[in-house]
């Protein structure tokens, strides 16, 4: 690798969803955690399957395993907690993976048009091509929240 | 069983809120007890059957007269998309002309936080939630009274009220 392309060069996460690789830039992952209890209560967002607590804070648990391999996660040994750009602010995710994860260095060409919104450009891994995603594209966010409290950590109960 | 609000004093010197914490089928539910001006058992309350005008406001199930104010009964579990509720109780909400129908209440607590409902929520939800409690490492969706229906659905169940009243009839208000 030539020094240019080692400054061109980026962190990657390589995740395996069913049998398919795919990467995420490794800033925005915040950590790799156990799995922990999913506590449900009823909504209308298909894509998240509730939420869990991490070190105090409530963070949404996201399967993107049906949008990218066509079905859920069969074998999920670990959170991802990677980091998704809301309107209001940056928000951590739970997305749930296998385990086999992997941090590599690799240089990215940008996703061209034609290609889903959540695919940001492809690196090349050990002779494969390899999709990047971007969250802020694969995870779904809000419109406006009339009577929501704003995002973020806790807030006193009270107004 | 009448229910007093908090005071502004007693607000200050806990720095919390009050919920009742009420169950409806499974599911657990907060909601902050200053919003709940009354909790009447469903049997005892006597109102018409709904006519809703669109399929959208089927979760009113009763119309029940308050003095000069019509106030619209909600079925929790349609609500909230819970099959199996048993609607034994009505919370009649304080300020709102809705009242809310729940199985049982599970019990009152003190609440210092209110954690926000996270962005990934991003559909109707945001509208029925203030945001979520945690509570002996369980974490309960408190609900928003003012998500429970809408000016505009108002407007509608309204009209409504006020078209011909053919083929209403009294009933008991139990779901």
């Amino acid at each position: 690798m030539t020094e240019r392309s080692e400054l061109d060069a980026q962190s990657y996460v390589l995740l395996r969803l069913e049998d398919r690789q795919f990467a995420l830039p490794a800033k925005r992952i915040a950590e790799l955690v156990p799995l922990s209890r999913v506590f449900r209560f009823p909504h209308c967002s298909p894509e998240v399957e509730g939420v869990l607590i991490r070190r105090g804070r409530i963070l949404a648990v996201c399967d993107i395993s049906p949008r990218l391999a066509a079905r859920p996660l069969k074998n999920r040994r670990l959170y991802l907690l990677a980091v998704r750009d809301f309107a209001a602010r940056p928000e951590s995710v739970a997305v749930p993976v296998t385990g086999e994860c992997e941090l590599i260095s690799a240089e990215m060409t940008p996703a061209t048009g034609g290609q889903p919104p959540h695919v940001r450009g492809w690196i090349s891994h050990d002779g494969n091509v390899i999709e990047v995603l971007d969250l802020d594209n694969l995870i779904p966010g809000p419109t406006a929240a009339p009577n929501a409290v704003q995002a973020g950590v806790p807030q006193e109960a009270l107004p | 069983m009448k229910l007093k609000p908090q005071t502004t004093a007693t607000r200050r010197a806990r720095r919390s809120e009050q919920m009742i914490l009420f169950r409806i089928a499974h599911q657990l539910f907060a909601i902050s007890a200053n919003a709940v001006q009354e909790v009447r058992s469903a049997d005892g309350m006597t109102g018409r059957i709904a006519e809703v005008p669109r399929a959208e406001l089927r979760k009113v199930r009763h119309v029940v007269q308050r003095g000069e104010r019509t106030v619209y009964v909600i079925d929790g579990g349609i609500q909230f998309g819970i099959p199996a509720a048993q609607s034994a109780l009505v919370f009649v909400l304080r300020d709102l002309r809705a009242a809310l129908l729940v199985d049982a209440i599970d019990r009152m607590a003190s609440f210092t936080a209110l954690h926000a409902l996270p962005e990934a929520f991003c559909h109707e939800e945001r509208g029925w939630y203030r945001g979520l409690v945690i509570l002996d490492s369980n974490v309960i969706p408190v609900v928003d009274p003012r998500g429970l229906l809408s000016r505009g659905d108002l407007e509608l169940l309204d009209a409504n009220e006020h078209a011909p009243a053919a083929n209403r009839r009294e009933v008991r208000a139990s779901a």
